[in-house]
């Protein structure tokens, strides 16, 4: 897949009291991520070509896509397909890329949501809301073993933008 | 095209009334903020400076001061020769309780295209209030050296 034609709709730094290897766990593990991520788990094929999957607490695939470019504890990008109808007929595939960096004794995670093709902030106020809350949570996880209690809904003028362009949400 | 601001949104299991002190004492912000004291008394009209190791790097004036749900003031850089030259542009925190949790959002906003001072503040914040939400979770600030922010100049 080639890349070079997504662009960043997000970048969001959180820098955590942690080493680069914990973050990476945290990123890729089920455990771990069910911690911070709603409750969701992530399921990966740590290889460039594999498959990453988000399950809901009840098991349902809720995100689907593959590894483009994995750097055990340095980099991470994947696509990031919400698993709505028509979704990436409508609005093409989703990039999230992270980037772990050791920043004095702390780590500097770094994410970054790139699309390729012009999104409505109708429709990134999604991620604009989410990320802060998932990586907020994960930084506590890491750092007091204690995760957030965040409890968003998507914001409804994500949902109406959907809606609009006749892609389903549950 | 949208003018040139930052926005950064973080959670932190604390009260508003916690946050609000972290944010303007200066007993807290020494710990979180590069050795930064924040001189205020924090009425609407009052002068604001940011001191750090010392040195005042950014005076202001407090526009809101709305305790516990919403902070603002001006900001002029004082200290670098370059970035001094750049008008003074406005922070505000807002508070909000979310369940157990409080949302931060803190919005910088009125620079110059092409200026610097955006970029120096862009990378700043997010180890700034990476520090204070690890301060009010666990009780131990970030060691986050300046240097390694990558800001052009410092080092």
């Amino acid at each position: 897949m080639d890349i070079t034609s997504f662009k960043p709709t997000l970048v969001y730094t959180i820098y955590i009291a942690s080493t680069p290897r914990k973050v990476w766990q945290a990123l890729t593990g089920a455990e771990f991520s069910r911690q911070y991520f709603f409750g969701n788990s992530v399921e990966i094929d740590l290889k460039a070509g594999g498959a990453f999957i988000v399950r809901t607490p009840d098991g349902a695939l809720h995100i689907s896509g593959k590894v483009i470019e994995c750097e055990p504890e340095k980099k991470l990008t994947v696509t990031f397909n919400v698993n709505w109808p028509a979704l990436i007929e409508k609005l093409g595939q989703t990039l999230v890329t992270y980037e772990i960096e050791q920043a004095g004794e702390a780590v500097r995670l770094t994410l970054t949501e790139a699309h390729d093709r012009p999104i409505s902030d109708d429709i990134l106020s999604g991620g604009r809301q989410g990320w802060p809350a998932i990586l907020s949570s994960l930084k506590s996880v890491l750092e007091t073993g204690k995760p957030l209690a965040v409890k968003l809904a998507p914001p409804q003028r994500m949902l109406d933008a959907l809606k609009a362009m006749g892609i389903a949400t549950p | 095209m949208s003018k040139p601001e930052f926005v950064y949104i973080t959670y932190i299991g604390t009260t508003p009334e916690k946050l609000w002190e972290a944010l303007t004492s200066s007993e807290f912000t020494r710990r979180y903020w590069f050795n930064t004291d924040v001189r205020s008394d924090w009425k609407v009209g009052s002068a604001i400076a940011l001191v750090m190791d010392g040195k005042t790097t950014d005076v202001g004036e407090i526009l809101e001061a709305d305790r516990p749900r919403r902070l603002s003031y001006t900001f002029k850089h004082v200290s670098d020769e370059e970035l001094k030259q750049e008008p003074a542009s406005k922070v505000v925190f807002a508070l909000e309780p979310h369940g157990k949790v409080v949302k931060l959002t803190l919005t910088h906003e009125g620079f110059v295209e092409g200026g610097k001072m955006l970029d120096g503040i862009s990378k700043g914040w997010p180890a700034i209030l990476a520090s204070l939400k690890s301060l009010l979770e666990s009780g131990t600030a970030v060691a986050i050296p300046l240097a390694a922010l990558g800001i052009e100049g410092i080092e």
